[in-house]
């Protein structure tokens, strides 16, 4: 067996898949117009989404084939309230591969510029511009001080 | 054998352009011997470092993951790790894991190099503290160390330029201790915080262990690699070691790789020297058994590849009202060094050290917020996100693993690179006195952050994700049927190749390994130098 390089899928969710992660998605993160915040469904953010899946692909594919499994169908038949039972059925009994969703999704909607905005960051990388972080009070270290020496000698 | 070119022949051959590969090929650039490096992986370019771009955390799961095995890139080796609870970690290119590493810089302690006569576990180091210190300060100078002197955990030791600072996070923990009356002191740190031989100082961006876009944190490729270059070391980039060679004199003669182009070559060399990790070297020192090393190179004492310690982490975080650090800063903070030193009270040997750490980014504040059931689905993500975002902060626990034989590095029997060479296989458990230790761990985490006002405290131990420490399997010792190498990295077997990795270490204390790694490195290279005219006696 010999581990090829690059063997990265850069297949993408067929229709089908595309249709329960879109489902799933609104119910992990809906819009809020309290907030004026965008839900993981809006148009831009899922098409992130779905542009970014990277290496993530076969174990998405495999969470949401599970889903569709536990549904006995596409999941967007079935009514919301079933939707929502059904997802946290899935979470509990499957942890890992509902990991895999939120990452997937997540990774998206929280460099979405109205969201970044929204929790208080500036829109851009944090290169060049950098943070800034305030040295803090050296003066706490006192205590440590004059409690002395604590490592032992070892000749 | 099928015939492969052979290239001129050098004095010193070196194998990985890593935190040690680097410093020992700095400290033999003044011998003026020709010196070449072959390392498997190419140069990282800052520009293309995840915190240039909008997607800064996404790619950390991506070509920046720290699992080789999750980048699959073509620098990279398939490491079989089935049988192990905890994954390895590296980064494959010039600075090795050095590229990848946050910079947590702590020096092992005196006691650590006399486990043995101390505390009755393991064996002694054959070097000790006091020798290993001018390299530790060598080491300092070159990579850039920050810190504050006057830590009472450790013999005086100089600041190279003042500590990164404390922020809102090391304040609050640091108050927390203070209530408890437990040591905690600024974290050296391989991160420049001043303008420091040419490089630019820290601006915060965060994001240490994907690469450092600002080059302020001291990976080998912005410190001990350029001075090396200069001083005419050569180094060649995307060549990938498969084997060692050997003559009838059991000494070694050079090493098959293959090059950019996937050819094979023969480099041969005077003077050979392992720089490829704790899985890297045994990896190919095994793969190198012939006739004549049937159990593997520098093996008689069966001993490659056996005894790999990586630390067991555990990981305890809370939130708090007010806003703290976040994703800004260096994630390094301060240290405590209080369950450092072996205390029969606590049930277990030896001890750890914990790393405090500063917030996450939106990304990862969600993706673990949801993962430990305080980030919901549904209409209250919002608020829940609000209260998690920007205030959290905690520590890691980093545990010293005691050498285990059981716990060790093989030739996976299918598992290949791309070039075919036989893929390392982990077999790795947790021992019982180093579980006893994460409890431990945890229940005093737990405390320092309930002391601190933290609400919603998590912890995670062991942490699956942090085999990023490689150490002890190709351990340094007086006698050669305990040891692969001697106490200056000679291996007794073969007497002109020399190991200076993290898998020479005796035993791995309870602190990150790298500034000893280097400071052994730097002190092979001394002992080599001194003794150039009997090396090979
Ligand atoms: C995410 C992360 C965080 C870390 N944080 C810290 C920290 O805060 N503090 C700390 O002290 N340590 C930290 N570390 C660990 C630190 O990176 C290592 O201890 C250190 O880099 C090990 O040095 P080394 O010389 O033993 O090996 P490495 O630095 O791993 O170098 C080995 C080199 O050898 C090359 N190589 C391997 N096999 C071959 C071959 N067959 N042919 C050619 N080249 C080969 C590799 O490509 C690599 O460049 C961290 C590591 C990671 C991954």
């Amino acid at each position: 067996m010999i581990a090829s390089s690059q063997t990265i899928a850069l297949d993408e969710l067929s229709p089908a898949e595309q249709e329960t992660l879109h489902c799933v998605a609104s119910h992990m993160i809906p819009p809020s117009e309290e907030l004026g915040l965008p839900g993981a469904t809006d148009p831009a953010i899922f098409a992130d989404i779905l542009r970014s899946i990277g290496r993530d692909l076969p174990a998405l594919r495999q969470a949401l084939h599970a889903i569709t499994e536990m549904a006995g169908g596409p999941l967007a038949v079935l009514s919301s309230i079933e939707q929502r039972a059904l997802l946290s059925r899935f979470r509990s009994g499957r942890p890992d591969l509902a990991g895999v969703v939120e990452a997937v999704t997540v990774r998206c909607y929280y460099r979405d510029d109205r969201v970044m905005s929204s929790v208080g960051m500036e829109v851009r990388p944090p290169f060049p511009v950098g943070f800034a972080v305030p040295q803090g009070d050296w003066s706490l270290l006192e205590p440590v001080r004059s409690r002395g020496k604590i490592y032992r000698d070892a000749d | 054998m099928q015939s492969v070119t052979r290239n001129e022949p050098v004095d010193v051959l070196i194998i990985g352009a890593g935190a040690s590969g680097a410093a020992i090929a700095w400290s033999l650039a003044d011998t003026k011997m020709r010196i070449l490096c072959l390392e498997q992986g190419d140069w990282p370019r800052s520009s293309d470092f995840p915190s240039t771009g909008r997607d800064w955390e996404a790619r950390q799961s991506e070509d920046y993951s720290i699992s080789p095995n999750r980048r699959g890139l073509a620098a990279d080796y398939p490491i079989n790790e089935d049988d192990s609870s905890i994954k390895i970690a590296n980064y494959n290119g010039v600075g090795g894991g050095t590229v990848f590493y946050a910079g947590h810089f702590p020096r092992l302690h005196p006691s650590d190099f006399r486990v043995r006569s101390l505390d009755g576990v393991a064996d002694d180091w054959p070097i000790d503290y006091r020798t290993l210190e001018p390299f530790y300060a060598l080491n300092d100078q070159m990579m850039g160390v920050a810190s504050l002197a006057g830590d009472p955990a450790y013999p005086p030791k100089d600041a190279v330029m003042p500590p990164i600072p404390l922020g809102r996070t090391g304040e609050k923990l640091g108050s927390a201790m203070n209530k408890l009356g437990w040591h905690w002191w600024p974290s050296d740190s391989a991160i420049s915080t001043q303008e420091y031989q040419g490089r630019a100082p820290c601006i915060n961006l965060g994001h240490c262990p994907a690469g450092c876009a600002q080059g302020a944190k001291a990976s080998t490729d912005v410190t001990y690699w350029p001075e090396a270059v200069r001083s005419r070391v050569e180094l060649r980039t995307r060549c990938r070691v498969s084997r060692i060679e050997t003559n009838d004199e059991q000494m070694a003669t050079g090493a098959y790789y293959f090059d950019p182009d996937g050819q094979e070559r023969f480099q041969p060399a005077e003077i050979v020297i392992m720089a490829c990790n704790g899985i890297g070297t045994p990896r190919i020192l095994l793969n190198s058994a012939s006739e004549r090393f049937p159990g593997g190179l520098a093996n008689s004492s069966g001993l490659v590849g056996k005894n790999l310690m990586f630390h067991p982490y555990a990981q305890i975080r809370g939130h708090f009202d007010e806003p703290l650090d976040g994703y800004r800063g260096p994630p390094i903070c301060i240290w405590s060094m209080e369950f450092y030193e072996t205390d029969p009270a606590r049930g277990f040997k030896r001890g750890y050290c914990y790393q405090f750490s500063r917030g996450l980014g939106p990304v990862r504040t969600a993706t673990t917020g949801l993962a430990d059931g305080l980030l919901p689905w549904g209409d209250e993500h919002h608020a829940a996100f609000r209260r998690l975002f920007c205030r959290s902060a905690g520590m890691v626990s980093i545990c010293e693993d005691l050498p285990e034989e059981i716990n060790r590095v093989t030739l996976d029997p299918h598992l290949k690179d791309i070039n075919g060479i036989p893929a390392p296989k982990i077999t790795y458990r947790i021992g019982e006195n180093t579980q006893r230790m994460l409890d431990h761990s945890v229940a005093r985490g737990i405390e320092i952050l309930k002391a601190a006002g933290a609400r919603d405290i998590t912890f995670k131990s062991p942490l699956p994700y942090a085999g990023w420490h490689l150490m002890g399997t190709a351990r340094m010792g007086h006698d050669p049927k305990r040891s692969v190498v001697n106490a200056w990295g000679r291996s007794h077997d073969v007497k002109n190749l020399f190991i200076v990795d993290g898998s020479v270490f005796v035993t791995s204390g309870g602190v990150n390994p790298t500034a000893t790694i280097q400071a052994v490195a730097l002190y092979v290279a001394d002992q080599i130098k001194s003794r150039i005219y009997d090396l090979f006696n």
